[in-house]
């Protein structure tokens, strides 16, 4: 069984799903971050491939693209940290994470070839449409690899229907419209919105872009079965940018980070969601 | 059979289509179902063309260039004088059309992307005739070349925003007026200024720029032999090209090809880029291996754009039409051409067109029409210009 629908089944609940731009600001330290995001109680890691446009990103993802690709990164790179990772203990699922291009000119062959090498679990295309979408699903699904559909509060109840239906490992549910980013509010229909989706797909659901404190992922317990954090994390690696590059000074940097994030997203949580 | 295209997937061929982020799949689909429902209301397209008539002044004129043709000794040269409109472009035709449009759909803002700031401009222009309020995204490198374009679009009452992201150029301007549109999409409409982005994008600045080629029909008469343009993102070319898709014309987009397309410097996607997906849709794109989009370069900051739009993708890979790249240089010998023997100023995109319909003036041979588009005025350009021809040797 594909790990992704293992997570959910194994454990109900709040599952942390953490997003980190591979490459930023280098390889070892995507590695470090997961490693520490699984300690913190990660289910599921999304690996984010930079990208020049990355049309839905705020400024936070942005920025972390821009030093990845300085860095070097790029999508084979990407999935090829994640035997890395395994190597060192890592062993949640990881879902790739990028924007059609880089996938498109990798090729659907190679990126299948090399998913399967690298122990990939998950895709999500963010600018790849249900539409436009329906060869690569199929082929993901003959891969083993579980497709990570997008749905709106904006998503009609008839595209909702089709996307609930063909969802693969979880649905992740964007709280809100515009970019990703930390926000103090979510959509205002956001609760009617997640419900509708839970009706719509025999899948677990996830919320995702602007979860930015405890409080709000409390507000949600019951209504979802896990939340996407990513720019929180990142602006977090930001404020040590230059230490993460050093070899050194990284490891304490790390621990700070995973200090942050407790303070920020786990301190109050029940008993058990850590594990 | 060129009515078929887009299909129903938005695709024209292969290219095209709508690869967005789910958060604007919503809008799209409203937007595609308001502008069919508007090209069918015969009152909105009344007004679209009164509009055209009363305040762009359209028609505009099909000028014979009989000096320039007897010295290249060629094919009859005409000018379609797209640079007769109000705010000096082929732009205002779509703007007005877009613009309208957001107001049928009760839309009260509309926000634009811009380069060099002709498309702000003409945004900026209609939003105020419409009473809209309007935000024009622009890179901030734009924005410091083109200081001029900005300060007449805050007269005109739009708000000019800063975009520092990417390589704070078109493309990103881009990118930044979608994501704003993601955040704002209830009450705000987003203006493209060419032919591309997600469908039905494409198919709507085709068909408010189709105007350029059904007046040459009438104007001309009977069929010319050929057709150029520039291509950027191609606005004003697929807006001469399209009523002439089944005729027996020869068609040809002019692409800048900057420095050389040997060089770095260059905008020549079609003859340099290969197949991916940028701004929502599937086309020719300047990229490296990785798929990173790659920064174009070009004399003329309204051909430099990384992508094409996907119905001239789908036009040059079928063959229908020819795509051929036109250096800076050439460019600017067509400005001085045009200058000299015509009395006109045309705009560096457009000059890029003139060198293109030289070349094939003197190919066809005499007793043969050509017909180029003169999407825009040269004014906008003319310290560009003056810089390069010091900076030159010394004509």
């Amino acid at each position: 069984m594909n790990r992704i629908d293992q997570v959910f089944l194994r454990k109900p609940g709040l599952h942390f799903i953490p997003f980190i731009t591979a490459g930023d600001p280098d390889a070892e330290t995507t590695v470090e971050m997961a490693l520490m995001l699984q300690d913190l109680g990660a289910s599921i890691i999304e690996l984010g491939v930079p990208y020049s446009d990355p049309l839905a990103d705020g400024p936070v993802i942005q920025r972390a693209s821009i030093r990845a690709l300085e860095s070097g990164m790029s999508l084979e790179k990407a999935m090829h940290l994640v035997p890395v990772m395994r190597e060192k203990g890592l062993d949640i699922p990881v879902i790739i994470f990028t924007y059609y291009n880089p996938l498109l000119q990798l090729t659907e062959d190679r990126f299948f070839r090399k998913a399967e090498a690298c122990d990939i679990d998950g895709l999500l295309v963010p600018d790849l449409p249900f539409e436009e979408s329906v060869s690569l699903r199929r082929r993901c699904r003959e891969a083993g690899v579980k497709y990570i559909s997008l749905v709106a509060p904006t998503t009609s109840m008839k595209r909702l229907a089709g996307i609930g239906r063909e969802a693969e490992g979880f649905l992740y549910c964007v709280s809100s419209l515009g970019v990703t980013g930390e926000r103090d509010h979510f959509h205002p229909d956001v609760h009617r919105f997640l419900a509708q989706v839970r009706s719509a797909s025999h899948v677990p659901i996830a919320v995702g872009f602007g979860i930015s404190s405890r409080r709000q992922i409390e507000a949600l317990r019951g209504t979802v079965d896990g939340f996407i954090v990513g720019s929180a994390i990142v602006k977090e690696m930001e404020a040590r940018i230059e230490r993460l590059r050093e070899r050194d000074a990284r490891r304490a940097a790390v621990e700070e980070i995973r200090q942050a994030l407790t303070a920020r997203f786990f301190e109050g949580a029940s008993q058990g969601e850590r594990s | 059979m060129h009515d078929v295209w887009p299909d129903q997937n938005g695709r024209y061929g292969q290219f095209g289509g709508r690869y967005v982020p789910e958060t604007l799949m919503h809008a799209l689909e409203e937007l595609e179902a308001a502008y069919r429902s508007a090209r069918a209301d015969e009152t909105f397209m009344r007004t679209y063309k009164k509009t055209l008539a009363d305040y762009a002044g359209r028609p505009t004129p099909l000028t014979y260039a009989a000096r320039l043709s007897e010295h290249v000794g060629g094919a009859d040269i005409y000018l379609k004088r797209e640079d007769l409109n109000h705010t000096g472009a082929h732009k205002i035709n779509n703007a007005i059309g877009q613009a309208l449009l957001a107001k049928r759909m009760g839309k009260t803002k509309i926000v634009a992307e811009t380069g060099a700031g002709q498309h702000g401009v003409a945004a900026a222009t209609v939003a105020a005739y419409l009473g809209l309020s309007c935000k024009v995204f622009m890179g901030e490198k734009d924005m410091d070349r083109q200081q001029l374009n900005v300060f007449r679009m805050e007269q005109l009452g739009a708000e000019v925003v800063r975009v520092s992201s990417g390589s704070k150029t078109l493309k990103d301007a881009t990118n930044e007026a979608l994501r704003y549109w993601v955040a704002h999409v209830d009450d705000t409409f987003y203006l493209i200024g060419s032919a591309v982005g997600p469908h039905p994008y494409p198919m709507i600045v085709r068909d408010f720029q189709r105007i350029i080629g059904d007046e040459v029909k009438e104007q001309f008469g009977r069929l010319p032999d050929a057709l150029v343009a520039c291509v950027g993102g191609g606005s004003n070319a697929i807006g001469l090209f399209y009523p002439f898709l089944e005729d027996d014309v020869l068609l040809y987009g002019a692409e800048a090809a900057g420095k050389g397309i040997e060089t770095a410097d260059h905008a020549a996607t079609l003859a340099k880029g290969r197949k991916g997906v940028l701004h929502g849709s599937l086309t020719y794109l300047l990229q490296d291996n990785d798929g990173q989009i790659m920064e174009p370069y070009s004399i003329s900051a309204g051909l430099d754009y990384p992508g094409i739009g996907p119905e001239h993708a789908f036009l040059a890979e079928t063959g229908r039409a020819v795509y051929e790249p036109v250096t800076d240089e050439e460019a600017l010998e067509a400005v001085r051409l045009l200058c000299r023997l015509e009395g006109i100023l045309p705009a560096l995109e457009s000059a890029h067109a003139v060198a293109l319909a030289i070349k094939k003036a003197k190919a066809l041979g005499p007793g043969r029409s050509i017909v180029v588009n003169l999407s825009g005025r040269g004014d906008k350009d003319i310290e560009t210009i003056r810089r390069y021809m010091k900076a030159g040797d010394g004509r």
